[in-house]
């Protein structure tokens, strides 16, 4: 019997899983303002309505630290970094890759890439993103 | 004196660092008391009190301040604005007296935090059984240290990278240096929680919090008050000729919050909201850069430091790291930068940040600094940034009385 495949959930309503995992922002309409976030209106002009808009899966380290020091339960060291994704920018952890600055650097191009971060009750797995470096 | 200059008339702080024998109220009112008396004025001259305990909550910390030291009536506001609460108290107090409403005012300060380890990040929820989505992100369980980190050494560590990535030279070793020169600094500070001179290669052997900050390049967590007295021009005219002596004039009082920028809902941006109150308040003092004698700026790590010489104007865009090597923010450079030891070693009890940065620059204008005086100075700068985000800048010059 074949075992069952966990069914899988992205981690943040922003992630999008499938064949081509990638990050959906809510674009504003009147002014292009990304937001991975719900928002009442845009914080740049106020307007009220987004429209998805797919953010690029590759871009560059604008910037990084290694966390050493976290809450309880959060492993450490990890890698948290701004991607400039084709001029928007993204929040995340920077995995596979060691977590010190010898292998870390501004400037270096980056892809998103995903990873299971655990399996709850149910037996759903959520998944979450991160970036990689481009070899 | 112009009549419509506002002054600060009395400024205290408490020792920063462990007060076990102290409450919140203890440190507030010594404090406060301590402004009042430096100012030669009492609790039933004051028109006004606002009060910050950013730690407290809810607490109406200024009533409670008020029911140790003179309920009078007046109108007490109690302040949250993050790390920028003392800065936004005390620019309470400087508006009320400033519309007329006042003659005198009295912004107070005060934080419990020795012992306290991380602000933000210090604890994460544990996942649930299941995975239900949450917040406006819908995240499934929480993101601090799965997208990025909450931690404010990691978010300063990042605004300090960034910089480094704009214009080149900073580094580890800089940053450390900027820590070196702070701790060198404290020595000379009876008030500071941490007075020990310390080397770069202690500094950068240090235990690493969030890279490129070790422990000494992070804000120490301590207790302390501080608090300040404010009067008009018209009122200061008819008070002794010691007091005019002493007051000194606020010649800008700044508070912008962060506007709309790219990759700000991402990494907090300090940098535009801080150039925006430098530069408000440079044209509302009718003074520039170069005029400063002193500089208290938000150290609150030391990568911050760096990208603030160059939002507060003190240096070309893109030059701090060269400015920094000049030696020019040391004290005997050109322009000292936290003479104070900063906030990497004076120490940041939270709310009351904004009016300790202030005390120090009175205090050099008054020329009562002692063994850490700047001679002759004459003008200075006090800036604070809370993050969420909010920036006080406050330009001070010496009365002219």
């Amino acid at each position: 019997m074949a075992e069952k495949k966990a069914e899988q959930i992205p981690f943040v309503d922003y992630l999008k899983l499938g064949d081509k995992p990638h990050l959906v922002a809510n674009e504003c309409t009147a002014c292009g303002a990304r937001f991975f976030d719900r928002r009442s209106a845009c914080a740049k002009c106020s307007n009220t309505t987004f429209k998805p808009a797919p953010v690029a899966t590759e871009g560059i380290l604008r910037t990084f630290t290694i966390v050493a020091f976290a809450a309880p339960g959060i492993p450490v060291p990890f890698v948290s970094g701004v991607v400039d994704c084709a001029g928007t920018s993204v929040r995340a952890n920077i995995v596979n890759c060691p977590a010190d600055p010898r292998h870390v650097t501004t400037g270096m191009k980056v892809r998103l890439t995903t990873y299971p971060i655990g399996t709850d009750a149910k037996g759903t797995e959520a998944i979450n993103f991160g970036f990689e470096p481009i070899a | 004196m112009a009549t419509d200059d506002i002054y600060i008339l009395g400024i205290t702080m408490t020792q920063f660092g462990k007060h076990k024998d102290k409450d919140v109220l203890d440190l507030a009112t010594e404090a406060a008391l301590g402004a009042l008396k430096d100012g030669g004025v009492s609790m039933k001259d004051m028109g006004v009190l606002a009060a910050g305990n950013l730690m407290g909550g809810a607490r109406p910390i200024a009533q409670e301040i008020q029911k140790q030291i003179g309920q009078t009536g007046i109108p007490a506001y109690n302040v949250s604005n993050a790390c920028a609460t003392g800065a936004t108290a005390l620019r309470v107090a400087y508006l009320t007296v400033k519309s007329g409403e006042a003659d005198f005012g009295i912004a107070v300060g005060v934080e419990k935090l020795a012992g306290v380890g991380l602000l933000a990040g210090g604890a994460r929820k544990e996942d649930g059984d299941t995975w239900q989505r949450s917040g406006r992100y819908g995240a499934v369980a929480p993101v601090d240290g799965r997208i990025g980190t909450d931690t404010m050494p990691g978010v300063f560590a990042q605004i300090g990278m960034e910089y480094g990535h704009r214009y080149g030279g900073a580094n580890f070793e800089l940053f450390a240096q900027i820590s070196e020169k702070n701790h060198s600094h404290s020595t000379l500070n009876p008030l500071a929680a941490y007075t020990k001179k310390m080397t770069l290669e202690e500094i950068m052997g240090d235990i690493m919090i969030a890279y490129p900050n070790t422990r000494p390049m992070c804000s120490a967590n301590c207790d302390g008050a501080a608090a300040a007295v404010v009067v008009s021009g018209s009122k200061l005219r008819t008070l002794s000729k010691e007091q005019q002596r002493r007051a000194v004039k606020i010649s800008a009082s700044i508070l912008t919050s962060d506007p709309y920028q790219e990759a700000c809902q991402v990494l907090p941006d300090v940098n535009t909201l801080t150039r925006m109150a430098a530069k408000q308040a440079y044209e509302k003092a009718g003074i520039g850069p170069d005029d400063l004698d002193l500089v208290e700026l938000h150290d609150c790590f030391a990568t911050a430091e760096l990208v603030h010489y160059d939002n507060l104007m003190l240096c070309p865009e893109g030059g701090a790291v060269d400015f920094f090597k000049s030696g020019a923010t040391w004290r005997t450079g050109k322009m000292p930068v936290n003479v104070s030891g900063g906030l990497e070693s004076k120490g940041h009890p939270i709310a009351a940040t904004g009016i300790a940065n202030i005390w120090e620059i009175c205090h050099h204008l008054r020329g009562e600094a002692g063994d850490r005086q700047i001679q002759g100075a004459k003008v200075g700068l006090a800036h604070v940034i809370g993050l969420g985000s909010a920036c006080g800048v406050h330009i001070l010059e010496k009365s002219a009385a």
